[in-house]
C-alpha cells in the first residue's frame, strides 16, 4: 500500500461515492449546528418534506446569539436573536436531534462542548455551519466548516460532495520558551504564511512542540487553521488525546472503547507520505505575539513596532494602510505602548479551562487597570470547574464580569461590543474591521498577554511579570 | 436555482485584498431566519455612515456602479467566517460574477450554491479588468459560463478554470441535494458496511 498522510487516511475512510473526475460524497459523522447558519437549512428541509437523515449524529446548541450576563434566565431581549434562539429550539424538537439549550449547564460554544461531551472522536468527519470547526481538528478528526446550503446538504443526505484537499505539513520544532502558548504558534504560523497559505490545503501540525501541548492548547491551534485558508487542521491522536476522551459522557465504552483504540492508534502520517507543501517553525523562535492589524497575518512579536505600510509589497501597502487607518497607529510605536480599553477572555479559540487557568495566574492579587474586562466561559461546565477551582474568584477580584456561557464578543451578535474606537486586546480569533463592534479595535493574544494587558492598561509583555527561572545549580 | 446565462453587466472596482465576509455582510445581519433582503445591507458598515446616510465614495454607491452586476476585487476574496449570508447579500444586490485572483475556501463554495460565479485569474489579468472597471458604467463585461470566458470592454477576452461539475450545476441551475439524493444507495452501503467497521461512530 502506498504511504498515506493523516488526512488521506480519514478521507479514505468516508469516501460513500466517487465520481471519474474525482468528486466525492464524503460521509459525515457528525453534523454540530447552531442558531445563525441553520434556520434556512431546516426550512429548506420543510419546504421539501425532508427529514434530518441521521438525527443520531446531529447535535445542536445556541451560542452565537446568546447573552451572557446573569439576566439571561429571563429571555433574550432582543426580538431577533430571541426568536433565533427560538426557532432552533423548535428545529431541534421537530427533527428529533440532541440538543443543549439555554437553560442546560452543558450548554457552550459549539466547538467546545463537542470535544467537552466526548462526540469529537479521532479519525470521523465532523462539521458545522461554522469557519472554526477546524478546532476538533486536535483530536485528529477532519472538521471543517461549511455555509447553510451545506449544511441542509449534509442534514437531508448525511454527506458533503467535496474534492480532496492538498496537503500541508506545518512542523514546530523544538520547545517553547516560557510565556509562549499555544496561540503564539497558530498566529506565528498565520504570520509566516499568510491568510491564503494554507487555500486549498489541509494542515498537519506535528513535531515536539506540537505533541507537548495539552488538547486545550492543540484545539487552539487547529481553530485558527482557517485563519490560515486551510480547509481544516489536525494533529494526530496520541495517549493525551485518548486520556482526554475516556470516560467523557458520549466516548465509546467497554468493548467499543478497545475497538476504538485499535483502530484510533493507526491514525498517524506515514513516514515516507507525500506533502504538498511543508512549513517547518522552530519553536525557540516563537514569542509571545499580537496583532497590530485587521487581518490575523498582522502578528508581531510584543518586543516589535508598528510596522511602515511602504515596507510591504503589492495590495499589502494599501492594506495595511488601511489597517493602521482603522487602528488608529502610526508606524515606529512599539506595540508595548499602545494602550487599551477593554480586556476580552473568551471564545472557541481560548476560551477552555486551561486558558483560564493561565489567564488567572497572570491575575491573581492584581487589579485590572483597563476601563472593562469580561471572562466569558466556553461552556457552562467551564464555568462551573472555574467556580470549582477559585479562578472566577481570581477573576472578580481583579475586576473582571465574570460571564456565562457564548461566543460574546468574538463577534459581538450578542450585546457585548465594542464602541467606536474601543480598543480590546481579545483572545478571540478575528481582528476584522468592525468585528467586535462598529469602528472597535482589536488586538489578538494568548489569554495570558490579554491578562497582563489588563494589569498594565497596555499591550504588555507577560514575560516581564512572570518570576525569572531559577539559575541552573 | 436558474440556469447561469451568459450575460453582460456593469463591473464595479473593489481593489482591495483580503475583503472578509464581516465586511461583506456585518454580524447584526446574521440574525435573519431568511435568505432574502440582505442586499441592502451589503458591505454595510463602508457603504453607510453612522446615521446610516450612504457614504458617496464608496464604489456601490456611485451613481456608474449602483447597478453592477460584476465585482472586481483583490486576492483571498471572502475570507473568515462561513456565513451564507454574505453571497446571499451579493446575489441580492445583483452581483451574479466576482473575479478576482484567489478567494476563501468557504465563500467559494457557497457561491455556486446561490447562482454566483467567482472568476479565478491571475493578478495581472484581474489588474487588466480593474483598470476596465474603472472606466465607469460604460465598461461593460460579458461573462460566458459554458465557454469559459469573460470578454472587457475593449473586447479583450479571458480565459478561466473552474471545476466541470461546479460549472455544470451552476449552467444548469441543478439542486445538489437532489443529486446526491440519487445516490441513496451508495450512501445506505457506505452506513451498512461503516456501522460493522466503526460501530462507535
Amino acid at each position: 500500500m502506498s504511504p498515506k498522510t493523516l488526512y488521506d487516511k480519514i478521507w479514505d475512510a468516508h469516501v460513500a461515492h466517487e465520481a471519474e473526475d474525482g468528486t466525492s460524497l464524503l460521509y459525515i459523522d457528525r453534523h454540530l449546528v447552531h442558531e445563525v447558519t441553520s434556520p434556512q437549512a431546516f426550512e429548506g428541509l420543510r419546504l421539501a418534506n425532508r427529514k434530518v437523515r441521521a438525527p443520531e449524529k446531529t447535535i445542536a446548541v445556541p451560542d452565537h446569539n446568546v447573552p451572557t450576563t446573569d439576566d439571561r434566565v429571563n429571555g433574550i431581549t432582543n426580538e431577533e436573536s430571541r426568536i433565533q434562539v427560538e426557532a432552533l429550539d423548535r428545529n431541534a424538537k421537530d427533527f428529533g436531534i440532541h440538543y443543549y439549550p439555554v437553560s442546560d449547564i452543558r450548554q457552550g460554544i459549539v466547538h467546545i462542548i463537542g470535544p467537552e461531551q466526548g462526540w469529537t472522536l479521532p479519525g470521523m468527519t465532523i462539521v458545522c455551519g461554522d469557519s472554526h470547526t477546524a478546532t476538533h481538528g486536535a483530536f485528529g478528526a477532519l472538521a471543517h466548516g461549511i455555509g447553510t446550503s451545506e449544511v441542509e446538504h449534509v442534514l437531508a443526505t448525511q454527506t458533503l460532495i467535496q474534492k480532496k484537499s492538498k496537503n500541508m505539513k506545518v512542523e514546530i520544532t523544538g520547545k517553547l520558551g516560557p510565556g509562549v502558548t499555544a496561540k503564539d504558534i497558530t498566529l506565528s504560523v498565520i504570520g509566516k504564511t499568510g491568510t491564503a497559505g494554507g487555500t486549498g490545503y489541509v494542515i498537519e501540525y506535528c513535531g515536539e512542540a506540537i505533541r507537548s501541548l495539552s488538547m486545550e492548547g492543540r484545539m487552539t491551534v487547529c481553530n485558527m487553521a482557517i485563519e490560515g485558508g486551510a480547509r481544516a487542521g489536525l494533529i494526530a491522536p496520541d495517549e493525551k488525546t485518548f486520556e482526554y476522551i475516556k470516560g467523557r459522557p458520549h466516548a465509546p465504552k467497554g468493548a467499543q472503547w478497545e475497538a476504538a483504540m485499535a483502530w484510533w492508534q493507526t491514525l498517524y502520517s506515514d513516514d515516507d507520505a507525500h506533502w504538498d507543501k511543508v512549513v517547518t517553525i522552530r519553536g525557540e523562535d516563537i514569542a509571545p505575539v499580537v496583532t497590530w492589524g485587521t487581518s490575523p497575518e498582522d502578528v508581531l512579536p510584543i518586543t516589535a513596532e508598528v510596522p511602515d505600510p511602504e515596507s510591504f509589497q503589492g495590495g499589502k501597502v494599501q492594506g495595511a494602510r488601511r489597517a493602521l487607518d482603522y487602528m488608529g497607529l502610526k508606524p515606529g510605536t512599539k506595540l508595548s505602548d499602545i494602550e487599551i480599553d477593554t480586556v476580552f477572555i473568551g471564545s472557541c479559540t481560548n476560551g477552555r479551562i486551561e486558558d483560564l487557568r493561565a489567564a488567572a495566574a497572570v491575575l491573581k492579587g492584581k487589579k485590572i487597570a483597563v476601563k472593562r474586562a469580561m471572562v466569558v466561559p466556553g461552556s457552562g461546565l467551564v464555568r462551573a470547574q472555574a467556580e470549582e477551582e477559585g479562578l472566577a474568584d481570581i477573576f472578580r477580584e481583579a475586576g473582571f464580569e465574570w460571564r456565562l456561557a457564548g461566543c460574546s464578543m468574538c463577534l459581538a451578535m450578542n450585546p457585548d461590543q465594542l464602541s467606536p474606537g474601543e480598543r480590546c486586546a481579545a483572545t478571540s480569533n478575528r481582528n476584522f474591521e468592525g468585528r467586535q463592534g462598529r469602528g472597535g479595535r482589536t488586538h489578538l493574544m494568548s489569554p495570558q498577554m490579554a491578562a497582563a494587558a489588563a494589569i498594565t492598561g497596555r499591550l504588555t509583555d507577560v514575560r516581564e511579570m512572570m518570576a525569572p527561572a531559577p539559575e541552573p545549580a | 436555482m436558474d440556469k447561469y446565462e451568459t450575460f453582460t453587466g456593469i463591473a464595479a472596482p473593489l481593489p482591495q485584498i483580503n475583503v472578509d465576509t464581516d465586511m461583506i455582510i456585518p454580524k447584526q445581519f446574521l440574525k435573519t431566519i431568511k435568505r432574502t433582503g440582505l442586499g441592502v445591507n451589503l458591505f454595510d458598515e463602508m457603504r453607510y455612515d453612522d446615521n446610516g446616510a450612504e457614504i458617496p465614495s464608496f464604489v456601490l454607491n456611485q451613481p456608474a456602479y449602483r447597478e453592477a452586476e460584476i465585482l472586481i476585487a483583490g486576492e483571498n476574496f471572502g475570507c473568515g467566517s462561513s456565513r451564507e449570508h454574505a453571497p446571499w447579500a451579493i446575489r441580492d444586490f445583483g452581483i451574479r460574477c466576482i473575479v478576482a485572483p484567489s478567494y476563501a475556501d468557504i465563500f467559494y463554495n457557497n457561491c455556486f450554491k446561490n447562482g454566483i460565479l467567482p472568476i479565478v485569474l491571475p493578478q495581472e489579468q484581474v489588474d487588466i479588468l480593474m483598470a476596465d472597471a474603472e472606466k465607469g458604467a460604460n465598461a461593460r463585461m460579458t461573462v460566458d459560463l459554458e465557454a469559459q470566458e469573460i470578454t472587457a470592454s475593449d473586447g479583450q477576452v479571458f480565459r478561466f478554470e473552474l471545476d466541470s461539475f461546479k460549472k455544470h450545476c451552476l449552467l444548469n441551475g441543478l439542486d445538489d441535494i437532489a443529486l446526491t439524493l440519487e445516490k441513496g444507495p451508495s450512501i445506505d452501503a457506505f452506513e451498512a458496511r461503516a456501522g460493522l467497521e466503526r460501530p462507535w461512530v
